[in-house]
């Protein structure tokens, strides 16, 4: 006979700032990594939506320890001890493999330098027209895959973190780290695609970037159906049910971009051009949707614990 | 009899959920002596406990469970409600050790678990992670605050507060072995008397490595709002579940965008 996962644990509040700590988390590592992918195997004319990416991870970026430090409850004063262990006695670094929070808090730190360093690269680029950028073609381009792994690392470890406690449904599932990613990578696509709207010289990827999210989405969708099976599975997916309304926010993010990718991902004939829009109102909508829909997945998650 | 305590051995609690008898002097002495003011009182209209869960203001708290079978356990007896003085269960496996980010949490000379209030800034990880609702947020000092097994105490050599105020023996003090030895004395002495039902709980290593803080309960764990041996996981069990499941999401990820983005030869 199946026994339901019985928990008995307090909940560690962790609401708003954590929420969007997540949602920028995910923005942050996610653009990154679209950037990183369109300027390596996109054509030279994805190179301006490249750098739009690269620019909103720097802002995402630079909210996240903000928005952790605050969540603290002994914030400003503190938060340098994730940080350096100040134990008397055995003070030094401190790391803790077990512990996502730990490795997060050193990720980020180095993301942080890859995503400004990266930022300050797209400036230059932008306002000199050195098209190799300050570290060079081929530097350039292994500084940005390395930067695109701890990319991937910030937009998919906050799951993680959730699922090494003993909460309920966060506990009882695998696939939380992947579906934050999955999720975080669709959110970039959908607004480097609105951002495209500044930049007329971007509107060139806007068909690849809708096409990239709805192959995001697709992926979402099978993380979030396991997701479900799982937490059932525990016995655990009660709780969920009363956050229907976000779990159908989160839905509908995922079927806008798949009704936006829809007219890009289909088959187009050999050497025909790339179907080149300036980025409309539908692109608007369905963007705001999607990422109204990363926040919703979030939201949803944190709170059918708490 | 008084417990020489010496840095090196392991020390706990044995508590004897049978002798229990709810008079929360345990409750009062943990707050006398460590200088817990209280939550303010409130009436939970629920059976006749008021102190309702162990938090940063209770580190002892007695239990009341009082949704028992209306049949007697044995002839001659009344119905009997479960009482139970919980406390931090000083697990040899902690799940909030394991998640601490800042190294706060440690297991002292005396093989307790312990939070460096000065090193400790509220990230509340610990608090996702203690499968027994043990620990919680103090507003004020905004640290994360649990039973301390009396550090200061134990450190002057004396033995802790509550189970020096508790008037029955339910709670008792000491070298681990000692207390292991007495639980299963007592253990077989009311299974000789019929209360079959009685069990030890963190005695041996199935729950979290063994608990320097175990109990001899009455009915199964479950009852007492404990998790059984089935259900008591670490935090880590999901750590390489996690990531794999990332790792792969991310491989799809960027084929998906390789193919989304890749060259066509558009003109």
């Amino acid at each position: 006979m199946h026994l339901a996962a019985e928990h008995f644990v307090r909940s560690p509040q962790w609401t708003w700032y954590i929420l969007f700590y997540f949602f920028f988390a995910g923005l942050a590592g996610g653009s990154y990594v679209v950037s990183t992918l369109l300027r390596l195997a996109g054509d030279v004319r994805d190179e301006p939506a490249a750098r739009l990416g690269f620019y909103i991870s720097l802002v995402a970026t630079a909210i996240c320890p903000i928005l952790l430090t605050a969540d603290l409850g002994v914030s400003w004063a503190r938060f340098w001890h994730m940080l350096v262990d100040v134990t008397p006695g055995d003070t030094g670094l401190n790391f803790k493999s077990g512990s996502p929070m730990s490795v997060g808090v050193w990720a980020l730190l180095l993301f942080g330098f890859f995503v400004g360093i990266s930022a300050l690269d797209t400036w230059a680029r932008d306002r000199g027209g050195r098209s190799e950028g300050l570290l060079g073609a081929i530097i350039g381009r292994a500084f940005n895959l390395v930067g695109a792994i701890f990319g991937l690392f910030i937009a998919s470890y906050t799951g993680v973190l959730l699922s090494v406690s003993n909460q309920p449904v966060w506990s009882d599932t695998w696939m939380l780290g992947g579906l934050f990613l999955a999720s975080g990578l669709s959110g970039s696509a959908a607004l480097i695609g609105l951002l495209t709207r500044y930049r007329p010289e971007a509107a060139f990827s806007l068909g690849r970037l809708h096409e990239a999210d709805a192959y995001f989405s697709i992926l979402e969708l099978v993380l979030l159906v396991a997701f479900f099976i799982t937490v059932a599975a525990a016995g655990t997916a009660g709780r969920t049910l009363p956050l229907l309304p976000l779990w159908l926010l989160a839905l509908v993010g995922i079927g806008s971009s798949l009704v936006a990718g829809r007219g890009h991902m289909r088959v187009r004939p050999a050497g025909s051009s790339a179907v080149i829009a300036r980025a409309g109102t539908d692109t608007l909508i369905v963007s705001l949707l999607v990422l109204l829909g990363v926040l919703a997945l979030r939201a949803a998650v944190i709170f059918s614990a708490q | 009899m008084a417990t020489t305590i010496k840095p090196g051995e392991s020390y706990g609690f044995f508590t004897d959920t049978s002798i229990c008898i709810g008079c929360k002097a345990c409750e009062v002495a943990c707050k006398e002596w460590n200088q817990l003011q209280g939550n303010s009182p409130k009436f939970l209209a629920d059976s006749y406990d008021n102190t309702g869960q162990l938090d940063a203001q209770n580190w002892r708290h007695v239990k009341f469970i009082d949704n028992v079978p209306e049949q007697t356990v044995d002839a001659g007896n009344g119905t009997a409600w479960l009482m139970m003085s919980d406390v931090c269960k000083h697990c040899k496996h902690a799940s909030c050790m394991e998640v601490c980010p800042t190294g706060a949490i440690i297991r002292t000379e005396f093989d307790t678990v312990f939070i460096q209030q000065d090193v400790c800034n509220g990230c509340r990880n610990c608090v996702a992670a203690c499968p027994y609702s043990v620990i919680a947020m103090n507003e004020t000092t905004g640290t994360a605050h649990k039973c301390t097994l009396c550090y200061d105490r134990l450190q002057g050599g004396l033995e802790p507060a509550c189970a020096k105020a508790c008037p029955t023996q339910s709670i008792q003090f000491g070298p681990l072995a000692d207390l292991q030895k007495k639980a299963d004395v007592r253990l077989a002495a009311l299974h000789s008397q019929g209360s079959t039902q009685a069990q030890l709980y963190g005695r041996d290593d199935t729950v979290y490595g063994g608990l320097n803080a175990f109990f001899l309960l009455m009915d199964k764990p479950e009852t007492y709002g404990l998790p059984n041996a089935a259900n008591a996981g670490l935090p880590s069990r999901n750590d390489v579940g996690g990531y794999l499941a990332a790792f792969v999401t991310a491989v799809v990820g960027v084929v998906a965008g390789i193919v989304a983005f890749r060259r066509r030869g558009e003109s």
